[in-house]
C-alpha cells in the first residue's frame, strides 16, 4: 500500500508540474484542457507521459513545442531520472515522439522541416499573442473597477499588484501575466509601468481603446481555437479506453471514470 | 426561401456545402478515417443535440438527404457545392466533381457545383481545369491548401503552379475561388494558418473574387486587414456560423469585427453541410442581434433585416451572376417535391 501511495504521490506531482507547460496556440495550461492522457511513474524514478491533441490533424509545431515543454519540465524535477513523452494519434505523432526522446534541443531536430528557419519564431508570434490576451483580461478588469485611461496607462507594477479584483478570469490571468511582463524583462521595479506594449511601448490614454481593440482581435482569434479545441477534444476522448491495469491518476482527474452509482445503473 | 415571422420572403444561397463519401469502403488509410473522424467532431460539438445524426449516415447521406435538408426542411433556395479530392486520403475523392454533378442533375436549378484542383500537379491540373470547364461548365473552385499530396503537406496560393491555374481559370470565365485554410504542416516554422498568400493572389489577380472561408479564422484579424486592402476578397461564413448556438456573445463579437471591417456586401452565409444544417442556422441566424456595447465598440454595427438579407443570399447571387427575381419565379414554378412515402 506503502508503494502503491507513493506512486501516486509521485504522479500527482507529476500532474501538478505539468500546469506549467501551455498550448501556446491558446495559452491554456494541457492539464486544464485535458490533452494528458496518462502519467506512469516506475521504480521512484522513471515517468512516462502520455498526451493527445484534440484532433489527428492539429498543428505539428504545436505538437513539437508541448512535447518538448512536458520533457522539460518533467525533468526539472529532483527524483526524475529517465522522462518519456508519447503523442499518441497524431499525423506527425512518430516524427513527435522520435525528437522529443531523443534528448537533442528542437531546433536541431527540427531544422530540415524548417526551410532554414527556427521553431522559435513561432514560439515568440504565440508568446506575444499570450500577452496580449492575458493583457486584455486585465485591462477589462481594471476598468470594469472605474479606472479610467489616464489612471490605467499610468498605473506602476506596485500599484497593480495592490489592486483587488474579483472576477474569476482576472484572478486567474493577473499571475499569468505579470509572470510573463517580468519574464520579458518588459517590467521589474515596482514603480515600473504595469501596461506597456508588447514591444516595450508607453500607451498614451488616448491609445488606449485602439490599443484595446487589438487585444480584443488576438483574443478572438484565440477563442475560436479554443473553443473548437475543448469540444473537440471531449468528443475525443470519450474514446480514450481505461488500460487493463485499472484507471489511473488522470482517468480519475479527468472524469473518465464512471461511478458506482452509474455502473449499477448500467446493470 | 425563409419565411420571416412577419412573413417576408428571403431569398437563400447556402454558399458552403458538400456532398461527400467518407464511409470506411471510400476510405484509402488511416488519414481518411481520421478527417471524417475531425468532420463529425465538429458536428456533434456544435450542432444542437436535436440536430445530431448517427455516425453512419454523417460519412456517407444520400442525394434524397441531401434533397430534404437543404429545400424541404432547410430553407436554401440554392447550394453551391464544394468539390474537395483528398486523393490521398480516400479512394474515389472525398467530394467529387462528378459525384456531386450527378447528384445535382435531378434539381439543376438548385444548385451550383464548383470544382477543385491541385496545382502542384503543374500539367494535369491545367488540362483538369479544361476538363472541368468543358464537361461542367464551372463558375467556381474551392481550394483547399492543407491538402496532403505525395511529400507534400500543403500549398500556397501564390505558389508560382498555382498562378499558372489561376492565369487559366481567369482566362476562362472561372471566376469564384473559394479557399479554405487548414492547418498547414510543413514548414513548422510557419504559422499554420497564414492567410498573408491570400493577400498576393488577390492583388495579382483582380478578376477573380476570393471568397475566404470561415473568414480566416483563427486568423480574422489578419484576414480582415486583407480584406479591406483588397476589394475582390469575401469572407465565408461557414464553421463560424454555429457558434451563434454554442457561444452567441462570441459570434457577436465576430460578425461586429467582419461588419466593422470588410463591410455586408462582402460576407457570404455557408452551413458547411453536411456539417452542419442550414434549417436551424438560418433561423437562428434572423433572430440575432449583435449585443450592445460589441456593437458600440465597432461603430455601432447590426445586424439589420437588409444586411442580413445581403450575407444569406444576395451577396452569394452577385458573384454567380443569378438574377433573384427571376430564380425566385422559377423556383416557384417547381416547388420543392417531398417523394411520396
Amino acid at each position: 500500500m506503502l508503494v502503491a501511495n507513493l506512486k501516486a504521490e509521485l504522479e500527482t506531482e507529476v500532474w501538478e508540474c505539468l500546469d506549467a507547460v501551455t498550448d501556446p496556440e491558446l495559452d491554456e495550461p494541457i492539464t486544464d484542457m485535458g490533452f494528458v492522457e496518462r502519467i506512469e511513474v516506475t521504480d521512484a524514478r522513471k515517468v512516462r507521459v502520455e498526451f493527445r491533441l484534440p484532433t489527428y490533424w492539429c498543428s505539428p509545431n504545436f505538437a513539437f513545442l508541448m512535447a518538448f515543454g512536458i520533457r522539460k519540465e518533467v525533468t526539472s524535477i529532483p527524483w526524475v531520472v529517465e522522462a518519456e513523452v508519447q503523442l499518441n494519434d497524431h499525423c506527425f505523432g512518430e516524427k513527435v515522439n522520435e525528437g522529443v526522446n531523443s534528448g537533442r534541443a528542437y531546433h536541431h531536430i527540427f531544422a530540415k522541416y524548417c526551410d532554414g528557419a527556427r521553431l522559435d519564431e513561432v514560439v515568440d508570434t504565440f508568446l506575444a499573442k499570450a500577452f496580449d490576451r492575458r493583457q486584455e483580461t486585465v485591462l477589462l478588469g481594471l476598468q470594469a473597477l472605474g479606472h479610467d485611461a489616464e489612471d490605467i496607462v499610468s498605473m506602476s507594477l506596485g500599484q497593480l499588484r495592490c489592486v483587488v479584483f474579483s472576477g474569476e478570469e482576472e484572478l486567474r490571468q493577473l499571475p499569468r501575466y505579470l509572470d510573463l511582463l517580468v519574464a520579458q524583462g518588459l517590467a521589474s521595479e515596482p514603480h515600473d509601468l504595469a501596461f506597456p506594449s508588447w514591444d516595450g511601448d508607453e500607451i498614451a490614454p488616448h491609445e488606449l481603446r485602439a490599443h484595446l481593440a487589438k487585444l480584443r482581435g488576438t483574443r478572438i482569434n484565440m477563442e475560436f481555437n479554443g473553443a473548437l479545441c475543448r469540444g473537440l477534444a471531449r468528443t475525443r476522448y470519450k474514446e480514450v479506453e481505461i488500460g487493463p491495469d485499472g484507471p489511473t491518476l488522470i482517468d480519475f482527474i479527468e472524469g473518465r471514470v464512471p461511478s458506482r452509482e452509474e455502473l449499477a445503473a448500467r446493470g | 426561401m425563409f419565411k420571416t415571422p412577419d412573413g417576408k420572403e428571403i431569398f437563400v444561397i447556402d454558399g458552403h456545402t458538400h456532398f461527400w463519401d467518407g464511409s470506411p469502403e471510400n476510405q484509402a488509410n488511416i488519414h481518411g478515417k481520421q478527417f471524417i473522424d475531425c468532420f463529425y467532431a465538429y458536428h456533434t460539438n456544435l450542432s444542437p443535440e436535436d440536430q445530431l445524426w448517427e455516425k453512419a449516415r454523417f460519412e456517407k447521406y444520400s442525394e434524397d438527404d441531401v434533397y430534404r435538408d437543404l429545400f424541404i426542411d432547410g430553407p436554401d433556395d440554392m447550394a453551391i457545392i464544394q468539390s474537395t479530392y483528398l486523393n490521398d486520403f480516400y479512394k474515389n475523392g472525398f467530394s467529387s466533381i462528378e459525384r456531386s454533378s450527378s447528384m445535382a442533375k435531378r434539381h439543376p436549378e438548385r444548385f451550383i457545383v464548383n470544382g477543385s484542383f491541385d496545382p502542384r500537379d503543374g500539367e494535369k491540373a491545367l488540362e483538369y481545369i479544361h476538363y472541368m470547364k468543358e464537361n461542367f461548365d464551372i463558375k467556381g473552385v474551392k481550394m483547399y491548401t492543407a491538402e496532403w499530396n505525395g511529400n507534400s503537406k500543403g500549398w500556397a496560393l501564390d505558389d508560382p503552379a498555382a498562378y499558372k491555374c489561376f492565369e487559366l481559370c481567369e482566362k476562362l470565365g472561372i471566376k469564384n475561388i473559394h479557399v479554405h485554410k487548414g492547418p498547414t504542416i510543413i514548414p513548422l516554422s510557419k504559422d499554420a494558418f497564414d492567410v498573408h498568400d491570400v493577400d498576393h493572389a488577390a492583388t495579382d489577380f483582380q478578376g477573380l473574387n476570393w471568397i475566404i472561408e470561415h473568414c480566416g479564422l483563427p486568423r480574422l484579424d489578419d484576414f480582415c486587414w486583407i480584406a479591406t486592402q483588397e476589394t475582390n476578397v469575401y469572407g465565408g461564413l461557414a464553421v463560424a456560423m454555429p457558434f451563434i448556438h454554442s457561444r452567441p456573445r462570441y459570434f457577436g463579437e465576430v460578425i461586429a469585427e467582419l461588419l466593422w471591417w470588410i463591410g455586408e456586401d462582402k460576407l457570404l452565409f455557408g452551413s458547411d453541410y453536411a456539417i452542419w444544417t442550414p434549417q436551424w442556422l438560418v433561423e437562428k441566424f434572423w433572430n440575432y442581434q449583435i449585443p450592445e456595447d460589441i456593437s458600440a465598440e465597432r461603430g455601432g454595427v447590426q445586424l439589420t433585416d437588409d444586411v442580413k438579407e445581403k450575407i444569406l443570399g444576395l451577396n452569394a447571387a452577385k458573384l454567380y451572376n443569378i438574377d433573384v427575381d427571376a430564380k425566385k419565379a422559377e423556383l416557384a414554378g417547381s416547388p420543392v417535391q417531398i417523394a411520396a412515402e
